[in-house]
């Protein structure tokens, strides 16, 4: 970090000029330039889509309250699980973290004024509410039932729902992504300042990198296979059909070979913002940084040869459930390597615990049992038995909820101060946390119990047996919500009414901190020459 | 990395950057790693036509029978004899010439680009509309092969239709140029549209080297 | 700015000037390769007929990347950038095929020589 940082006036935000306040008007937000608002823009979209998600899962658990099914007909409850998957993964978890922090952070961590390509950045962010909005439309009048991997021939020929529409909406989609990840590439390799070479540079740096590899790799796949899918519902001919020499298998190759990268889209910026929130909370240097830097790029990497773990049951030859079944066992390396350089970190760390530390340490955790369970289903034999069940649901949302959407609340936490100027009232926040925890694993665990007992996936009725289990979880499920609910108030509140927050309110390393919040629209007054590594903390405890 | 006195900006320059050299680097670099997803995106399609050609292949082989070799040679010799214009209208802006001979080459290009649309349109698309040989919408084959035929046509239609829109996307950008130039947004020192333009023309070119044998020449024509 | 002569290029302000000789000696092989391919169409060959046309369509397309899109004169950045692009195609097409082609593998290869002898019959049929 330069040596030389002028002296910050901790004025309030109101009394001086910064990003938020520099113009005003809807037309200054709608036809921004600056990622920081750009980022803004994304979370509010994505705050909304994540509540419409939430909302078909408050009401499938609270259907599931009864064996017999308490609220829906069978017809209505698969277009509320479809309506939730599609939902969250393609809206809410996808774009999530590198959207909202990934732009507002990328240009401030390695010391640029912006992203490469701003334009392309605001025309990302009105592909994607494009998207939505088909998207959301296609749900309202009439949704879709085929689950969000849209598998044919059901997709293709049987289903009476608005396939096409939702197709496209998520197709629409998938380009804003691409345009985000190639912005992120050319950004952070072409306009590092100074001094800031790729070993300086902070963690979630790293992963935002590899999640943009993914995004421009494996992207593309997915847009030309629901293209395929959208014109054999159109024009009938037979490209997924078998009775015409068509493979419903080459659709979940070419699907999966985008979706199982996704899910590293998913957790990789989640695992970023990890390392950030452990080092400076244990206000000490990463254990291993060159072994956690590299593990983002291997997970990247090795995410794109494992997808065929989604088709062990589903007629794949067993030639290729061999290979792709060793292929996953190695995705676990480098995510283990993550968790013990992270638990190395905390030992002998001075740590606290605000709110952004507890979801964190939640993430360790959670994401530690989510993966493992994934160990379980990279196994063939295992998975036979626990393939379409709710082991597998369980499995996939403890890495995606006790994993990424955790990590994206201790993210927006941390960075709060910094986005808004503003700081929350902490008490509240590590109640919401705490509440967010439990609320969670009473909602997932027994899940694992259930699925390995057999209840299926996807059923809107199930055996009397499962009664108590389900309505565990359902419980689970309403705490869960109302701890998401408590962040929206006070997040939202503290806009307005929060204390004013100072550059750097946890006194942590990073070029983000050494510039006043919010930020001036142009980020840095000069661009700054790092001569320090990252997470510089003083060694030894404080 | 100089910073520039305010005020005095190359021209075409974008205040995101610190200099030329970095935005001139920047623009590369992105037009590259677009055009790494179009391999993808081209390439899903390039992977279901792989498979489908292993499992059925004489079906294939009478399906490409069904295309017209002439007018695919013709078009794959259109669209080289385009990527050279289209290098020479870029080297004109390098070495600093007028902007007519600049507007000249891309005219050029433009009118190559459109030849192969029109081609692909009157001879091959509007023959094959006639002869029933375009699935889901105009379909009266019933020769050997069938079902078979009519997957090979189906990825014909779908590999060169999302071709052919990346060559109409082109034109529409070689039109912008051809504008831009006549209003001397370009010289010697600035030219980067012009070249970055140029990458996304011969990667289009590229895909139709490809898709010509893999279409028009599957187990030859003997 | 003069013409460049037949031997290397002058230097731009922004950028390495190709010689028109090289670009039309690219423009001739081309134009070539495009020829010989066709006309071997009609020679039989048996299933050697799609390894020549798909070869020279890899050798058009490396001196198209090589010479038009200036990739030899450019940054290792740029040629790592291409080549991760067709590696990522290269999985995505090798690892669909393992399964695709293989559905009527009754045995499951005890070793990579075994797999190696299934494997090659299974690539010839693409021909």
């Amino acid at each position: 970090m330069s040596t030389a940082i002028a002296e910050l006036q901790e004025s309030p935000a109101e009394s001086r000029v910064n990003y938020l306040n520099a113009t005003y008007g809807i037309k200054s937000w709608l036809l921004t330039l600056d990622h920081k608002r750009i980022g803004l823009l994304y979370l509010g979209s994505i705050t909304l889509m994540f509540f419409v998600g939430g909302m078909a899962a408050v009401l499938m658990r609270l259907h599931l309250t009864e064996p017999q099914g308490a609220l829906f007909e069978p017809e209505t409850y698969n277009k509320l699980f479809s309506t939730h998957g599609i939902i969250m993964v393609f809206f809410f978890l996808v774009p999530s973290i590198p959207a909202t922090l990934g732009n507002f952070l990328i240009p401030l961590m390695i010391g640029a004024r912006d992203v490469a390509f701003p334009r392309l950045n605001l025309m990302s962010w009105y592909i994607f509410i494009t998207g939505a909005a088909l998207a959301l439309y296609a749900t309202l009048s009439g949704g879709v039932d085929t689950g969000w991997t849209f598998y044919p021939p059901y997709s293709a020929a049987f289903s009476h729902t608005n396939v096409v529409a939702v197709a496209l909406g998520v197709f629409v989609a998938g380009f804003s992504s691409i345009l985000t990840g190639l912005n992120f590439i050319v950004t952070i390799h072409k306009m590092r300042a100074p001094g800031m070479t790729w070993f300086r540079l902070p963690l979630f740096i790293w992963a935002l990198y590899a999640t943009s590899l993914i995004f421009v790799l494996g992207t593309p796949v997915i847009a030309i296979t629901l293209f395929l899918l959208g014109m054999e519902r159109i024009l009938h001919v037979g490209i997924f059909d078998p009775a015409v020499g068509g493979d419903p298998l080459l659709f979940q190759h070419l699907f999966w070979f985008y979706s199982h990268p996704a899910v590293y889209i998913m957790i990789l910026p989640g695992m970023g913002v990890v390392s950030e929130l452990i080092t400076a909370f244990s206000r000490k240097k990463i254990f291993g940084y060159a072994f956690v830097a590299f593990s983002s790029l291997s997970i990247a990497i090795i995410s794109f040869i494992v997808w065929g773990h989604h088709m062990f049951v589903t007629g794949q030859s067993i030639y290729a459930g061999l290979v792709f079944s060793v292929l996953s066992f190695l995705v676990a390396i480098p995510s283990a390597v993550k968790v013990f350089n992270w638990t190395a970190t905390l030992y002998k760390g001075s740590i606290s615990y605000e709110a952004p530390m507890l979801y964190a340490l939640g993430f360790i955790g959670l994401f530690t049992i989510g993966g493992l369970t994934g160990l379980f289903l990279a196994a063939l034999a295992t998975d036979v038995h626990l393939n379409g069940t709710y082991f597998i649901v369980a499995h996939f949302h403890y890495v995606m909820v006790g994993g990424a959407v955790m990590a994206y609340m201790g993210g927006l936490h941390f960075w709060w101060p910094k986005i808004t100027g503003r700081l929350y009232p902490d008490m509240w926040a590590r109640i919401a946390a705490a509440i967010i925890f439990i609320g969670f694993n009473l909602t997932f665990f027994p899940q694992f119990v259930l699925g390995y007992l057999g209840m299926p996936r996807r059923y809107a009725i199930y055996p009397s047996e499962f009664q108590v289990l389900n309505v565990m979880s359902s419980a689970g499920a309403s705490i869960l919500g109302i701890g998401y609910v408590i962040p929206l108030i006070y997040l939202i509140w503290s806009m307005r009414y929060g204390k004013p927050a100072p550059p750097n309110p946890w006194g942590a390393k990073g070029l983000e901190w050494t510039i006043p919040s919010p930020p001036p629209t142009e980020n840095f007054e000069t661009i700054p020459v790092v001569t320090e590594d990252a997470y510089n903390y003083a060694s030894g405890a404080h | 990395m100089s910073e520039l006195a305010h005020g005095a900006h190359p021209q075409g320059f974008a205040h995101q950057f610190e200099d030329m050299d970095q935005q001139r680097d920047a623009g590369r670099l992105g037009m590259w790693v677009f055009l790494v997803t179009e391999i993808l995106f081209f390439g899903g399609m390039f992977t279901a036509y792989t498979i489908y050609r292993a499992l059925h292949l004489p079906a294939f082989v009478q399906g490409s029978h069904q295309l017209i070799v002439k007018f695919g040679a013709t078009n794959t010799a259109v669209l080289i004899f385009s990527s050279l214009t289209m290098a020479l209208a870029i080297r004109s802006a390098q070495t600093g010439r007028k902007k007519g001979t600049i507007i000249f080459w891309l005219i050029l290009t433009w009118l190559l680009g459109a030849a192969f649309i029109g081609i692909k349109l009157r001879f091959e698309w509007y023959r094959d509309y006639l002869e029933g040989l375009i699935p889901g919408v105009q379909w009266f084959y019933n020769g050997p092969h069938a079902p078979g035929v009519k997957m090979f046509m189906c990825f014909y239609f779908f590999m060169t239709g999302l071709h052919a829109i990346h060559m109409v996307v082109g034109l529409g950008i070689l039109t912008v140029l051809v504008i831009m130039t006549a209003r001397n947004k370009f010289s010697a020192e600035y030219y980067q549209p012009l070249e970055i333009s140029g990458l996304y023309w011969h990667f289009v070119d590229i895909v139709w080297i490809f898709l010509f044998p893999l279409l028009y020449l599957i187990g030859g024509r003997y | 700015m003069s013409d460049q002569g037949q031997q290397g290029g002058e230097h731009a302000v922004s950028g390495h000037v190709v010689p028109i000789s090289t670009y039309l000696t690219v423009f001739i092989l081309l134009m070539i390769g495009t020829g010989v391919t066709t006309w071997v169409a009609y020679i039989d060959l048996g299933r050697w007929n799609t390894v020549v046309a798909l070869t020279i369509a890899v050798c058009k397309m490396i001196l198209v990347v090589l010479f038009f899109m200036h990739v030899k004169y450019a940054t290792g950045l740029t040629r790592v950038v291409i080549l991760a692009g067709f590696f990522w195609l290269a999985i995505m097409i090798t690892l669909s095929c393992a399964d695709e082609l293989t559905r009527t593998w009754e045995i499951v290869p005890q070793s990579w020589l075994q797999q190696t002898n299934m494997i090659i019959p299974m690539i010839s049929r693409l021909f």
